[in-house]
C-alpha cells in the first residue's frame, strides 16, 4: 500500500519514487546505474534525517492527523485484555465519535474513553471524523461516573479536531454537556490518566482531555484553537495556518514549557505511523507507570492534587 | 411607548443609578439608530431605561461599569482583584501582537482586564459580582480571567455569598493558547467546590456568550439566566455555516432559542434583571446565615463529604 505523503515529505517522496523507478529497470540497467543509486540511496537518507530531525509545529500537526497513525481503537485492542465496549448515553443516542470501553491493562482493570476516528472514508463518516456532539460528551460523562462508582481509573484518548460545530450539535447544547464534562473530570473520584494521541482540538478535546497526568506523544497536538480557525480569524484566510501554529504553544513541548504535560512519549522517525509497534508499547509503559503512582494514593488526596494543579495553571500579573 | 414599558421603564429608574463619568458613555444630546428597528433614539431616554431601545425593546450592549450599577445596591460594589492583569506569557505575535492589543484594550475600556469582579449587595444579599467587558479582547477568556472567576467563587465560598456572573465573551483567549483552554478546566473546577457549600450561583448570559465561557462557568450555575436577542453558543457562526452549508435559522442561538430548547431558565429583560436576581436570591441564599465564621465552621460537604 502507498504511504499517505504529507505535504512537507513531498521532496523525500519524490526521491524515494525515483530510487524506485530505477529499481524497477531490469538487472543489467541497474548494475550500470550501480553508483546512481547508491547516490540516491545516500541523499534520501540525508534528507530524511534533516526532514524529521526537527518537525516545526506546522509539520506535526500534519502527523497527527495522518490517515495512518494510531488511532484510539487500535490502542484499545492493542493495549487493552478482555474489552468490553460499552454503547450509548442513556439519553438521546450512540455517538460513534467516542468510544467507552472497560478494559484491562497489564491486569489493571481501567475504563477508557477516548475520541474514535475511523480508519477510512466510510468509517470515518459513521463516527464524524471523531468530532463528537452532545451525546458522546454524555457518554463519556457517563463512563467517568460509572468508573468513579467502581473504582476503575480513567485512561482517556485524546484524538479530535473539536467538538463538532453543527446546527444540531448546538441545538442539543454542545458548550453545556462540555461545562458538565469540566467539572466532573475535575471532581471525580478516581485516578484520571489523559493521553494526547494526535489532535487535540479546544473544548471538545478537554471534555475527556485533562486528569491527574497528562501524557502527550510527541507529535500530538493540543490547542486552544485549530491552526487554520486561528488562521482565520486573524490572517482571516485559514491557508495561513502554517503560520498561525508556532504561535499557539500546542506542540507536546511547549506543554511541558507550560507545565500542562507531564511527560513525552517519543515516536520513531517519522512519526507513529512508521513504526506502530514502539509506540504502543511505549504508550502502555507511560500509562502504567502513570497508574501505578496514582492508583496506590489516598483517593482524596488524587482529586485535591487535580484540583491544586488546575487552580495553579495561568500565568498572570499581580499588580504591586 | 405601552404603559407597560412605561412601569417598566419606570422600575429600571428606581434602581440605575447613572454617573455622568462613566467611562464610554456619550456625552448628553447625542442621537443614536437602533440597530433593530431603525427608530432614532435619544442618548438621553437611554441612559435611562438601561440602553434599551423603547420602540422594539431592542438590548444595546452595555459595558461592564454600566451594568455593575445596574445591578448593585446602590453605593455596594466593592472590587477585588483589580491588580490581577494579563501578561504574554507565549510572547504571542501574529499579525498583531498580544501586548500591543492588551495596551488598546485597556485604554479603550479604562479596565484593567477583560472582566470585573467584586463584593456587593443585590436586593441586600451579600454577593460576589463578575461582569465581562466585551470592549476588552472581545472579553476572552485568558489566565487572569480565569484567576479573577477562580478568585471570586473562592471568596464567595469563605465569606458566604452567593456568585453572580453576567457574561458576554468571544471564547477563550487564543493569545494565551493552551493557557486560556486551561482555564475552562479551572473555572468549572470552582463552580464545582463552589456548588458543594450550599450556595446559589446565578448566571447571566449577555450578548455575546460563546465558545471556552459558554462551554466551562457560565453554564454550570443553578439558574441560568440570559438576556433578550443574546447570541449564545459554542462553536463560532461561520464555522457552522461552513460546515452545514446552509444559511442558519434567524432565531438561531438566540437566548429565546435556548429557552425553547430547555438550556436556559428564563429571557429576562434588562429592565427587571436587578428584581429577579434579588428575588431568586431570597429563594436559595439562606437570609438567616449571615454571619462568615459560623459559615465557615460548618460541615461543608467540600472533599471528604461522603453519602
Amino acid at each position: 500500500m502507498a504511504r499517505f505523503v504529507m505535504e512537507f515529505e513531498r521532496p523525500l517522496a519524490e526521491l524515494e519514487e525515483k530510487l524506485a523507478e530505477l529499481k524497477r529497470l531490469d538487472i543489467a540497467a541497474t548494475i550500470q546505474l550501480a553508483d546512481e543509486i547508491a547516490g540516491l540511496e545516500r541523499e534520501i537518507d540525508k534528507l530524511r534525517d534533516t526532514l524529521y530531525a526537527a518537525l516545526s509545529p506546522w509539520e506535526k500537526v500534519q502527523v497527527s492527523r495522518h490517515p495512518e497513525r494510531p488511532k484510539t481503537q487500535d490502542y484499545v485492542e492493542m493495549l487493552f485484555d478482555d474489552v468490553i465496549e460499552l454503547h450509548g448515553d442513556r439519553t438521546f443516542g450512540d455517538d460513534e465519535a467516542i468510544m467507552i470501553a472497560l478494559a484491562t491493562l497489564d491486569e489493571r482493570r481501567c475504563m477508557v474513553i477516548g475520541h474514535r476516528k475511523g480508519k477510512n472514508t466510510k468509517e470515518n463518516i459513521k463516527r464524524n471524523f471523531g468530532s463528537p456532539h452532545p451525546e458522546g460528551f454524555r457518554k463519556a460523562r457517563r463512563a467517568m461516573k460509572m468508573a468513579e462508582k467502581f473504582n476503575l481509573p480513567v485512561v482517556s484518548l485524546i484524538d479530535t479536531q473539536g467538538a463538532f460545530p453543527g446546527l444540531e450539535a448546538e441545538q442539543r447544547g454542545q458548550a453545556w454537556v462540555i461545562a458538565e464534562n469540566l467539572a466532573t473530570l475535575a471532581s471525580l473520584r478516581t485516578p484520571v490518566v489523559a493521553v494526547g494521541i494526535g489532535e487535540g482540538g479546544s473544548g471538545g478535546a478537554l471534555a475527556i482531555g485533562f486528569g491527574d497526568r497528562l501524557i502527550m506523544l510527541e507529535n500530538a497536538y493540543y490547542s486552544v484553537i485549530t491552526p487554520e480557525a486561528c488562521a482565520s480569524i486573524i490572517f482571516k484566510d485559514a491557508t495561513r495556518a502554517p503560520e498561525a501554529a508556532p504561535c499557539l504553544a500546542m506542540t507536546a513541548d511547549d506543554l511541558m514549557r507550560l507545565g500542562i504535560a507531564d511527560e513525552i512519549v517519543r515516536e520513531p522517525l517519522g512519526g507513529a505511523h512508521r513504526d506502530p509497534a514502539i509506540v504502543y508499547a511505549s504508550v502502555a509503559r507511560a500509562i502504567t507507570s502513570a497508574l501505578d503512582e496514582l492508583c496506590g494514593k489516598d483517593i482524596d488526596d488524587v482529586v485535591a492534587k487535580r484540583y491544586d494543579r488546575l487552580a495553579m495553571t495561568g500565568v498572570f500579573s499581580e499588580g504591586e | 411607548m405601552p404603559i407597560s414599558d412605561w412601569f417598566k421603564a419606570r422600575e429600571v429608574r428606581k434602581y440605575t443609578s447613572t454617573s455622568a463619568d462613566m467611562p464610554g458613555e456619550l456625552p448628553d444630546g447625542v442621537w443614536v439608530k437602533c440597530p433593530s428597528c431603525k427608530h432614532t433614539l435619544y442618548q438621553g431616554d437611554l441612559d435611562r431605561v438601561g440602553d434599551v431601545c423603547l420602540h422594539c425593546g431592542h438590548h444595546f450592549d452595555i459595558d461592564a461599569p454600566r451594568r455593575i450599577a445596574m445591578l448593585a445596591d446602590e453605593g455596594t460594589f466593592e472590587e477585588t482583584e483589580a491588580g490581577l492583569t494579563s501578561v504574554d506569557p507565549l510572547r504571542f505575535k501574529a499579525a498583531k501582537p498580544y501586548t500591543g492589543s492588551l495596551e488598546k484594550a485597556r485604554a479603550l475600556s479604562g479596565l484593567p482586564e477583560a472582566i470585573v469582579t467584586g463584593r456587593a449587595l443585590v436586593g441586600g444579599h451579600p454577593v460576589m459580582l463578575g461582569v465581562m467587558d466585551f470592549r476588552f479582547i472581545a472579553a476572552s477568556m485568558g489566565s487572569a480571567v480565569g484567576e479573577k472567576i477562580a478568585r471570586a467563587f473562592r471568596l464567595a465560598g469563605q465569606e458566604q455569598r452567593a456568585v453572580i456572573m453576567v457574561t458576554r465573551s468571544g471564547g477563550a483567549r487564543m493569545q494565551e493558547g493552551m493557557l486560556s483552554l486551561m482555564q475552562m478546566a479551572k473555572t468549572a473546577a470552582e463552580t464545582e467546590r463552589f456548588a458543594r457549600q450550599g450556595l446559589p450561583y446565578i448566571s447571566v448570559l449577555a450578548n455575546p456568550t460563546m465558545g471556552g465561557v459558554t462551554a466551562s462557568f457560565a453554564v454550570l450555575a443553578d439558574v441560568i439566566y440570559a438576556e433578550p436577542g443574546a447570541l449564545i453558543g459554542f462553536a463560532g457562526q461561520r464555522i457552522i455555516e461552513q460546515t452545514i452549508r446552509q444559511s442558519l435559522p434567524k432565531n438561531f442561538r438566540t437566548a429565546e432559542y435556548f429557552e425553547e430548547y430547555g438550556m436556559i431558565d428564563a429571557v429576562v429583560p434588562r429592565g427587571e434583571l436587578r428584581s429577579t436576581i434579588a428575588l431568586t436570591l431570597d429563594y436559595l441564599a439562606d437570609p438567616g446565615v449571615p454571619d462568615a465564621s459560623e459559615g465557615a465552621a460548618c460541615p461543608t460537604g467540600l472533599d471528604g463529604g461522603e453519602l
